[in-house]
């Protein structure tokens, strides 16, 4: 397995040079920059202007600003945020968790309910719940998130008053009941595409195995139906939900831009929003970086886990 | 289920048209008034000791905490209650001493008859949330540091008139100015003193701990901060001035505006502040139980800024044609919901300078075509005027993204369209249009609100000064290419007059040319919807101040 990841891991560097140079001349050559935010709303000069892009260094030619940017990120230094003057890897830091709790917690509730409902509706094709199931998932997945967002605060929170209008936690409070309680309305938004995706995922990898004749042996020789669900058919039809977790792990680090929003969570999805708006090249880079990086780790660790879970396949 | 959830859910299922509001949907009835939708204020005297908090929602967050660096309003919020200035000015327009002893004037020797020396004598009583003495040495330094060619500075408009400043006691401070600088009374007023015994020890200004942990002398110490959600500022005891009588002031990054009503309306956050609470609500707000929300006049003026330096805004008939088909009433009352007022002047109704005698609009469609016709624009077959082959067409731009303006530009195209102009409608990202296309004056006409003042003062030479056109090598914001000798004079005289009652003068002819020559096309001036929670007591909008955040000392709990 060595030689494999050693040249994966060639393979990833390579990859995050390209994606750093694109993502470097797209988010440099898009119009504007960062010296908008203060171009209104402050008397600020076109000199004052001029002076603060050239003490952050944005007058310098763009392959020059690359290349620094390139070998500081080499020796460890993400760069500085434009905003609050934070090291983006500590800006990136500081919102990795509420990102991670919201994420988790939405992605274990949608792969528990999703995976249950795609392998009921597998195993009673065509039954009324597999009807359900299956408009339940389209709806929820043409559903815009901000407008159930939007739905969920206005129900719960305003008119009934069970769940708080957003936030992390109550300031001055931030027990881990609180903490509960500000979770559940955007956890709950969250896992429903989540959950429908997990479900039509599941439904399907769950009738390909059903269909096949080694089901078909096991159900002639007489095993019970339970036995051959999870014995035969489960441990197959789960094999390429571990490309879908795979891919499912940056967007657990990444954020979720809509519901952060909505929901006033301080978390990756929403700081790259709010970074990209203030062109604080930095951290959109960070961010970019580190989604990168994760898409990469996701893949290796579903074909990691493949080789694990499927003895027919072996890494070389 | 308790029979009071089964009647919200029926609400839920059957939702009025006030629910909508909240969640977004539905058009808002016109607004009555644009007054100030003020409830019973609850009597009460502040706390012996800080008590409770109060949540401060804001639509964007505030990142910088070095009050000399570049930041936004947001962040001048909470500059306001962790660092203090030299002096502020109140509400009705008066200079307050703070940390100066008194008010530098001509008349008691504070400023000389030349307007050239200053000298400040400041309260020996106050101290840096460290403990350490306030003294005229931190004066010093931050007037130092603001010059310093290293520094990330804000700007340095004023500032750089400094010269030779003299520490002469430890409560009073001198200085020389290159030229008589009357505007710098107003710049000092935001201008928020550093401590030099921390900042000095700092190898580079621009990143020192200090940034991220800053010690004032404000009534608000600092707390903590939570990255994209919150920043939190806890009672400075040894305050020197009344109060605080709050124990803590959170700060609450809240960036979706209807979320931020929402969680007013549930009572999550206490007042909004920047950016309030939109029109469309304001409305439904008003009958809130438990809230009052004020309608507040900003600074801004909302104008369509014209580029002078093209062939179409170059011709004043175009201005005035312009003006004049412009149906502002419809458009306020019908888009802004009748809260902003109309206004001729790039002045606030509430500056000392404003000049009330200016021209009033007139909306006069045929007058508008006459006029066109006179210099020469004549209809072409598809109904648009041209004139030595030039067209009467043109772009207007704004920050993409905004539903208000966005209404208001279609409601203009109607209206220009009746005197044969054709505007296409160009908006752009925030951090595209207020970049290069601004500062560069490379847009046709754009639709903006902007605070025209310099401080507080009136005084506009980065606005309209010849000298200040970017796109010619200038140094300022005039970037709708406004050239006028009589202008630029009167700038030059009221820059160097002390006395109030002439720079009015000075000031006031300095509007009327402006309005004359139209080098913007006023609308109205800008209004902040807020909202407070009833017993909220101390709130007390100040024009003259980036903030209505500027004085959270002296709110307090009414019990």
């Amino acid at each position: 397995m060595a030689p494999y990841l050693i040249r994966r891991f060639g393979q990833a560097v390579l990859l995050l040079l390209v994606v750093s140079m694109i993502g470097f001349a797209i988010l440099h050559l898009a119009p504007g920059g960062p010296m908008a935010q203060y171009a209104i709303g402050s008397n600020m000069s076109q000199e004052d202007l001029d002076r603060i892009a050239q003490q952050l260094g944005l007058d310098r030619p763009l392959p020059v600003q690359y290349a620094e940017w390139l070998w500081r990120m080499l020796g460890g230094d993400w760069g500085t945020s434009f905003r609050d003057g934070q090291p983006v890897l500590h800006v990136i830091g500081s919102h990795l968790g509420a990102t991670l709790q919201l994420m988790l917690t939405a992605t274990l509730l949608a792969i528990f309910l999703g995976c249950w409902i795609g392998i009921l509706g597998a195993i009673r094709r065509y039954s009324v719940f597999d009807y359900l199931a299956t408009i339940g998932a389209m709806v929820a997945l043409s559903i815009p998130t901000f407008w159930f967002g939007l739905v969920t605060i206005f129900v719960f929170s305003v008119e009934l008053g069970w769940l708080p209008a957003g936030n992390r936690e109550t300031v001055g409070d931030g027990s881990l009941l609180d903490m509960l309680h500000h979770l559940i309305a955007p956890a709950m938004v969250l896992a429903l595409v989540e959950t429908a995706i997990w479900s039509r995922f599941m439904r399907s990898s769950m009738l390909d195995v059903v269909n096949q004749d080694y089901i078909r042996t096991a159900r002639a020789k007489g095993l019970p139906r339970f036995k051959v669900l999870t014995r035969h058919a489960l441990r197959n039809a789960l094999l390429p939900m571990i490309t879908v977790a795979g891919l499912q792990m940056p967007t657990l680090l990444g954020g979720a831009l809509v519901t952060e929003t909505v929901f006033t969570w301080p978390g990756m999805g929403r700081l790259f929003l709010d970074s990209i708006s203030y062109r604080d090249y930095p951290v959109v880079m960070g961010i970019l970086m580190f989604s990168a990086a994760m898409v990469l780790i996701g893949n290796l660790l579903a074909d990691m886990l493949y080789a694990v879970a499927d003895p027919r396949i072996r890494l070389g | 289920m308790t029979q009071d959830d089964t009647a919200r859910l029926s609400r839920i299922l059957a939702p009025t048209r006030r629910g909508l509001f909240a969640i977004g949907g539905g058009a808002a009835a016109a607004m009555a008034s644009g007054t100030a939708f003020a409830q019973g204020r609850p009597a009460g005297r502040p706390p012996e000791k800080p008590r409770g908090q109060v949540v401060i929602g804001l639509s964007q967050e505030p990142t910088v905490f070095h009050p000399l660096m570049p930041g936004i309003e947001v962040d001048q919020g909470v500059w306001w209650n962790l660092f203090s200035t030299l002096w502020y000015i109140d509400p009705d327009g008066k200079f307050v001493p703070d940390l100066a002893a008194e008010m530098p004037s001509q008349t008691n020797g504070g400023i000389s008859e030349d307007g050239l020396t200053w000298k400040v004598k400041l309260r020996r009583d106050v101290k840096w949330h460290d403990g350490t003495a306030f003294t005229a040495e931190d004066v010093k330094f931050t007037l130092d540091l603001i010059n310093n060619p290293n520094f990330r500075v804000r700007n340095r408009v004023g500032h750089g008139l400094v010269k030779d400043i003299k520490v002469n006691a430890v409560d009073e401070i001198e200085w020389r100015m290159d030229a008589p600088y009357a505007p710098y009374l107003s710049i000092l007023s935001l201008t928020f003193m550093v401590p030099k015994h921390i900042l000095s020890t700092a190898t580079d200004p621009n990143t020192s701990p200090f940034n991220n942990a800053p010690v004032g002398t404000g009534a608000f110490r600092w707390g903590s901060r939570t990255a994209g959600d919150n920043v939190q500022l806890v009672a400075n005891p040894a305050y020197h001035g009344a109060g605080p009588y709050l124990e803590r002031v959170v700060f609450k990054y809240i960036p979706d505006l209807t979320v931020m009503y929402t969680q007013f309306r549930t009572g999550q956050i206490d007042y909004t502040g920047i950016s309030g609470i939109s029109p469309n609500f304001a409305r439904e707000a008003q009958a809130l139980r438990g809230r009052r929300v004020h309608v507040n006049p900003t600074a801004s003026v909302e104008s369509i800024a014209p580029n002078l330096g093209s062939p179409v805004f170059g011709d004043k008939a175009v201005r005035q044609a312009l003006y004049m088909s412009m149906n502002k009433k419809a458009l306020i009352d019908a888009i802004y919901y009748g809260l902003p007022t109309p206004t001729e002047s790039f002045l606030p109704a509430q500056s000392w300078a404003i000049n009330a005698e200016l021209p009033k609009h007139e909306f006069n469609v045929a007058k508008a075509n006459e006029t066109l016709e006179a210099a020469g624009w004549k209809r072409g077959p598809d109904g648009i005027r041209a004139k030595d082959g030039v067209k009467l067409e043109f772009a207007n731009s704004t920050t993409a993204g905004n539903p208000v303006r966005e209404q208001a530009q279609q409601v203009l195209m109607q209206d220009w369209k009746a005197v044969g102009a054709a505007m296409r409608i160009q908006n752009m990202p925030a951090a595209v249009i207020w970049g290069e296309f601004w500062q560069q004056s490379k847009f046709s006409s754009v639709m903006v609100a902007v605070n025209y003042m310099l401080g507080s003062d009136p005084d506009v030479t980065p606005r309209f000064s010849s000298k200040a056109i970017p796109a010619k090598g200038g140094r300022g914001q005039n970037t709708f290419q406004f050239e006028n000798s009589r202008v630029d004079a009167l700038l030059e005289t009221g820059a160097t007059q002390f006395e109030q009652a002439a720079r009015r003068t000075t000031y006031g002819q300095i509007q009327r040319i402006i309005r004359d020559e139209l080098a913007i096309l006023p609308i109205f001036q800008q209004v902040l919807v807020e909202g407070t929670k009833d017993n909220l007591t101390g709130f007390k909008p100040n024009i003259n101040t980036s903030s209505n955040c500027w004085n959270v000392r002296e709110w307090y709990w009414a019990s």
